[in-house]
């Protein structure tokens, strides 16, 4: 029957991208511009599924922190944001901290996701360094001149994952290790207090 | 802004210029660490909450209502407008700095956009893939050697350094439209920059929000974002993320992944 052809024919077409979207993360192993390509493609695809998705903006959010953790290397992210402070944490301290940073984060960038609308990511580069790799691309977002955003992505957490962003040559881990640090400050070096504090902020 | 106020500001931000230039520098091996040099930062943060206040009652919703009133188009237009007059004074900066050919494009964009592009404001020269061109006198300084000096917060203009403050001065008082014999307005660069700067303050209203109010520290995040960003304009050393500050798993503090 045509009906079920079809029917067969999407699934399979279906079937066909999910694998070569599981296949994703080892193609990058030899990352080259191809590869970089493409996981930058992902993401930027993955968060526009959420956009599109239409659902509250809170629930969205939600959906960005899920993307956060399933493509960025949150635990050193993390620990490079709370910078020396670190050392004096304790393990429970740390994973708590780790947690509301990631929350923080969904909430900080994901709640001006309407600025991302209908905005693509185009691929420039892609060259080693120490870390891993360094992925240049051209933003274009409506309204707005295009501009520069650097992504280093590195596999020493076990996984090809992002580890930091450039834009327009401005580093977010530095950025968020100041206001993690000012955060720290406000609440006289308390981490517990500061854990509360992104928690309640995000 | 009649001529003497003109001068009157000139000299004021002239003479707070020079003296900030004049006076603390900073050692090699922090400056070549990428470290925040920073010895005004109580003057610095009082303009800063100065700047705060124009902005929260002044000039952010005067650029709200600008974008919401304006249509886009008429806003970027405005800004193509700004932006063509200050392309003879960008050529010469480009000529200072012995970049004949970048001064070339400025001054054909300029050309371009004033004659097909309704006296700038079009941008037809984009269209002619003629490429973009933004330098300025803090570039030329940066190109003869002159360091970046100490982080200021200039009143009204924001985060600048020594150097780049020194070359708003100068830049102002070069601008070769100025000297035009048959002016049509005085003044109209300033004006028309103005105009631009509200543009902006209301295109990228929800990035500067969060920077100034949103953040823990405006101040702190203002000087960070604004040193990076100028420091990668003017072609930094992007191996930095080699370095300490830009590799958190070579972070001395890190030992996640270490052994």
């Amino acid at each position: 029957m045509p009906s079920s052809f079809l029917t067969r024919r999407t699934f399979l077409t279906t079937g066909l991208a999910l694998s070569a979207m599981a296949a994703l993360p080892r193609q990058l192993w030899a990352l080259t511009e191809t590869g970089a390509r493409s996981l930058v493609g992902s993401v930027v695809g993955d968060i526009n599924k959420v956009i599109a998705s239409g659902k509250s903006e809170s629930a969205m959010i939600r959906d960005f922190e899920k993307i956060f953790v399933r493509y960025a290397d949150v635990n050193i992210m993390a620990r490079y944001a709370l910078g020396v402070d670190g050392r004096r944490a304790s393990p429970g301290q740390l994973r708590a901290f780790t947690g509301a940073f990631q929350g923080y984060i969904a909430n900080k960038y994901g709640r001006r996701f309407r600025e991302f609308i209908g905005g693509t990511v185009e691929v420039q580069s892609a060259r080693k360094i120490k870390a891993g790799y360094e992925i240049k691309s051209i933003a274009k977002l409506q309204g707005q001149a295009p501009f520069e955003v650097t992504f280093l992505v590195s596999d020493k957490s076990g996984k090809e994952k992002f580890f930091n962003m450039f834009i327009e040559g401005v580093n977010l881990l530095l950025t968020e290790r100041t206001e993690i640090g000012a955060i720290l400050d406000r609440n006289k070096g308390d981490i517990d207090k500061l854990i509360a504090e992104l928690k309640r902020i995000s | 802004m009649t001529f003497l106020m003109r001068r009157l500001f000139g000299l004021t931000l002239a003479a707070s210029v020079t003296v900030l230039a004049g006076c603390a520098t900073q050692d090699s091996v922090s400056r070549a660490s990428g470290e925040v040099f920073d010895p005004y930062e109580q003057t610095n943060r009082s303009i800063h909450n100065f700047n705060r206040g124009v902005d929260r009652y002044a000039f952010r919703p005067a650029a709200k209502g600008y974008v919401t009133v304006v249509p886009p188009d008429m806003v970027r237009s405005f800004n193509y407008f700004a932006e063509n007059l200050s392309m003879p004074g960008q050529a010469v900066n480009a000529l200072l700095q012995g970049n004949l050919k970048e001064s070339g494009i400025a001054l054909s964009r300029f050309v371009v956009n004033t004659i097909f592009g309704i006296g700038g404001l079009g941008d037809p020269a984009s269209d002619f893939n003629i490429p973009r061109v933004d330098t300025n006198f803090g570039e030329t300084l940066h190109v003869w050697g002159v360091g970046e000096g100490a982080y200021v917060e200039l009143p009204f203009f924001g985060p600048s350094t020594a150097r780049d403050g020194a070359g708003i001065v100068v830049d102002f008082f070069t601008n070769p439209i100025g000297y035009a014999t048959n002016n049509p307005a005085d003044n109209i660069t300033a004006y028309a920059e103005v105009v631009r700067r509200l543009g902006d303050r209301g295109t990228y209203s929800d990035t500067i929000d969060s920077i100034l109010y949103e953040s823990a520290d405006s101040y702190a995040q203002a000087r960070l974002i604004y040193l990076q960003n100028r420091r990668f304009e003017l072609g930094g050393d992007q191996s930095e993320y080699e370095g300490v500050y830009g590799d958190p798993y070579s972070d001395p503090y890190e030992d996640l992944y270490a052994e």
